[in-house]
């Protein structure tokens, strides 16, 4: 695998001069994966703050062929390209000196929520792709309101803390296990905190033949209420606290890639960001405590079902 | 040469796509144009086309996938009906901006509710402002027609917009008929190779489609967009005119039947022309003097030559089969009496609604309808602007 120095050198898909707020997880999301992968790159973008901040006309920061159409359908695009590929292709319309590959990306809003029919639909169908899912956890381009990724108890603006209700009253959906249900070659876990792991998860993604799929949390500071230096650190402490965990599910085998040497309590990971600050209150403190034993009880799940590879860096 | 053969409307539909082979379909199945993904799947299946079907879990996404599959440089051809048109709205209007020739015949079918799967143009009328072109079929013939001329004049470099070919569900998509197609070369010729124009698969020059526009250049980028599509009533005219000259039908913007000398005119689209032309005729033989206006386009609206048209006529019954609510009538009884508004001298004008559901229009209705022309010609008098035709009120 890769080592960071050449990964460095590669060349810049996704150039500065773009929009997103300091600190922001998305960009280095997809430097870091475009930066694995030799090959051209064709991208259908799902509305939401990477597309907006990235592409304001007559601008854009791409350096790869690049289309947003609407904000549900990244994969159905996508699969329409990659499609017309394949014909051009066989027709001997085009003939390409490398494959191209093919990448739909959508935040949580745009894959857990609204694009979840036509993600799902694509990845049944089979289609050559990589959907990477930047996730952070709630609908950021419009202002931060609740998404099916965002944690029991959070605030959002849709889920605000008030007399009665204290934050988002549901706990998250595991969009990861329903890709695995999906039976794709490829699905994974990452983020940029553990630059390794996302660069091999991301070269693994590409190199299969088929559908895969990469979660990625991704952080916003601006939403999350912590500062703008501290993303990755704090991205850090999801591993830590096995609220994040990364593993892979490779052609039905699971393996974790990181096991914390001393799992931290859930605490760890919530203190140091505002949405979560009234957790901490007295009275909310039962709330803490249910999200400690969903962590730990979904860890353990993952554990029974998987083998331990690091990919520590 | 053309040989005549028996289809009904949908497998018309899909015969004029089997010889067009685009690169790719993407599509999902609704009633009436269940047939047409049908059809197609089976030419693939043995092997007579080799165009790549992404089988789309829903019209949103067929329709995404069919503005993947344009900007990535082909042909590409979907079919879908009512509530299928409906779904795929918010990308009818992003297919057209980003100016891709993309071919959606529409089996028309009402919209729900009450859900209703018959024929009726509440989908197109719907989809009238989102930027395409849409062209009317009056039956299987002018449905292989209107598909074939389509892709020449979404593909021309003047253009570069997406087109709806029409056609009434049940009505002309699953009644057979008996028609004229033309061998599978001439029609390869007739349609010419794709020109791919800025593809997202050339990765020498990069692109990036779908940026997004704020109030600095959007109402710009619109004013490009509705220039495009007022140009287009060129080419369709010219690509009309050779259609003509290659195989022997040439198509305008409308057909006048018996019109020029009429005093009394209907205007319709769609499988209704057929209806009106038999009373036409047969009125005709008992010395009145009426006359049909059968639209083709609806959009671009050709708004001066229907003005021509139609502004020495004394009465005017424009038949809508859709309800426009709470407006003066059907939209396109409201285009037709925009069109004539400016003339110096112009006929009354009156609107009918008619076929919603289904339901069925019968010579009757349109005797009924040109016997009310001549008695608002000699009162002077319209009761109702807006009537509706069989119907139990
Ligand atoms: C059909 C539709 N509904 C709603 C919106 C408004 N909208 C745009 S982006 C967005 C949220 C994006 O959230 P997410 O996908 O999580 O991306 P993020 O901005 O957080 O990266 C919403 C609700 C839209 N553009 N289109
Ligand atoms: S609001 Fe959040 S997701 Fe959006 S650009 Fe800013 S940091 Fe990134
Ligand atoms: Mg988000």
């Amino acid at each position: 695998m890769a080592k960071l120095k050449d990964l460095a050198l590669r060349e810049e898909r996704l150039i500065g001069g773009h929009r997103l707020c300091p600190g922001c997880g998305h960009s280095i999301v997809i430097r870091q994966i475009l930066r694995t992968v030799e090959n051209p790159v064709v991208i259908a973008n799902a509305t939401g703050c990477l597309e907006v901040c990235t592409t304001v006309f007559p601008y854009s920061a791409w350096k790869t062929p690049w289309i947003h159409s609407a904000f549900e359908n990244a994969a159905a695009t996508v699969s329409g390209i990659e499609a017309m590929y394949r014909a051009l292709k066989r027709r001997g319309k085009i003939k390409p000196e490398k494959e191209i590959k093919f990448m739909a990306i959508g935040g949580d809003g745009g894959t857990y929520d609204i694009g979840l029919q036509s993600l799902s639909g694509a990845m049944e169908r089979g289609h050559n792709m990589v959907y990477v899912c930047n996730d952070n956890e709630a609908y950021m381009n419009t202002g931060g309101q609740r998404s099916s990724a965002t944690p029991y108890g959070a605030y959002t603006t849709t889920t605000p803390v008030g007399k009665i209700k204290k934050g988002k009253q549901q706990f998250r959906k595991d969009l990861t296990q329903i890709m695995v249900s999906h039976n794709i070659p490829y699905v994974a876990q990452t983020s940029p905190a553990r630059w390794k792991d996302l660069t091999d998860k991301a070269k693994k993604a590409f190199d299969v033949e088929g559908p895969a799929f990469l979660n990625v949390l991704s952080v916003c500071p601006t939403d999350w209420k912590i500062p703008t230096s501290m993303g990755l650190r704090i991205t850090q402490l999801a591993h830590d606290t096995c609220f994040w965990p990364l593993y892979e599910v490779e052609n039905g085998r699971y393996k974790i890639n990181y096991k914390p040497k001393k799992k931290l309590p859930i605490e760890e990971w919530l203190k140091p960001q505002g949405r979560f600050k009234h957790l901490f209150q007295p009275e909310n403190r039962d709330i803490i405590a249910m999200l400690q034993e969903d962590v730990d009880r979904k860890w353990e799940e993952l554990n029974r079902l998987a083998t331990y590879e690091s990919s520590t860096a | 040469m053309g040989k005549r053969v028996v289809m009904t409307g949908n497998e018309t539909v899909a015969e004029a796509v089997r010889q067009i082979n685009p690169d790719v379909i993407a599509a999902y199945p609704i009633t009436p144009s269940t047939a047409v993904v049908e059809y197609i799947s089976q030419y693939i299946a043995d092997g007579l086309i080799d165009t790549e079907f992404v089988t789309a879990e829903s019209e949103h996404s067929a329709l995404s996938a069919c503005i993947g599959a344009a900007v990535g440089g082909g042909r590409v051809v979907n079919a879908t009906s009512g509530q299928g048109l409906a779904l795929m709205w918010e990308m009818l209007y992003i297919a057209s901006a980003m100016r891709l020739p993309i071919i959606l015949a529409v089996i028309n079918r009402a919209l729900s509710g009450p859900i209703n799967i018959h024929g009726d143009h509440s989908d197109t009328m719907g989809a009238r402002d989102c930027g395409w072109i849409q062209l009317y079929s009056e039956d299987c013939q002018e449905v292989y027609d209107n598909i074939l001329q389509a892709v020449r004049i979404s593909e021309h470099i003047d253009v570069r917009i997406p087109v709806i070919v029409a056609l009434d569900g049940f009505i002309t998509s699953h009644a057979i008929e008996t028609l004229e197609t033309e061998g599978d070369e001439d029609v390869r010729r007739f349609i010419g190779d794709y020109i791919p124009l800025n593809s997202i698969l050339d990765i020498k020059n990069i692109v990036t489609y779908g940026a997004i526009d704020f109030q600095d250049y959007y109402f710009e980028h619109k004013r490009h967009q509705l220039e495009g599509l007022h140009k287009s009533a060129e080419v369709i005219k010219s690509v009309g005119k050779e259609f003509g000259k290659t195989f022997g039908r040439e198509y305008g913007f409308f057909e006048g039947y018996r019109l020029d000398d009429a005093e009394y005119a209907i205007v319709v689209m769609n499988s209704a022309g057929g209806t009106v032309k038999t009373v036409i005729d047969d009125l005709r033989d008992k010395g009145r003097k009426v006359g049909l206006l059968k639209l083709r386009i609806f959009r671009p609206f050709p708004a001066i030559g229907i003005a021509e048209a139609l502004k020495t006529k004394k009465v005017v019954a424009v038949l809508d089969r859709t309800s426009s609510a709470g407006a003066q009538g059907g939209p396109l009884f409201n285009e037709i009496r925009s069109a004539l508004y400016n003339e110096p001298t112009r006929p009354k004008a009156v609107n009918y609604i008619y076929g919603l559901g289904g339901k069925d229009l019968t010579a009757e209705h349109i005797r009924g309808v040109y016997e009310a022309l001549e008695r608002i010609d000699k009162s002077r008098k319209i009761d109702r602007l807006v009537d509706y035709l069989n119907l139990r009120e």
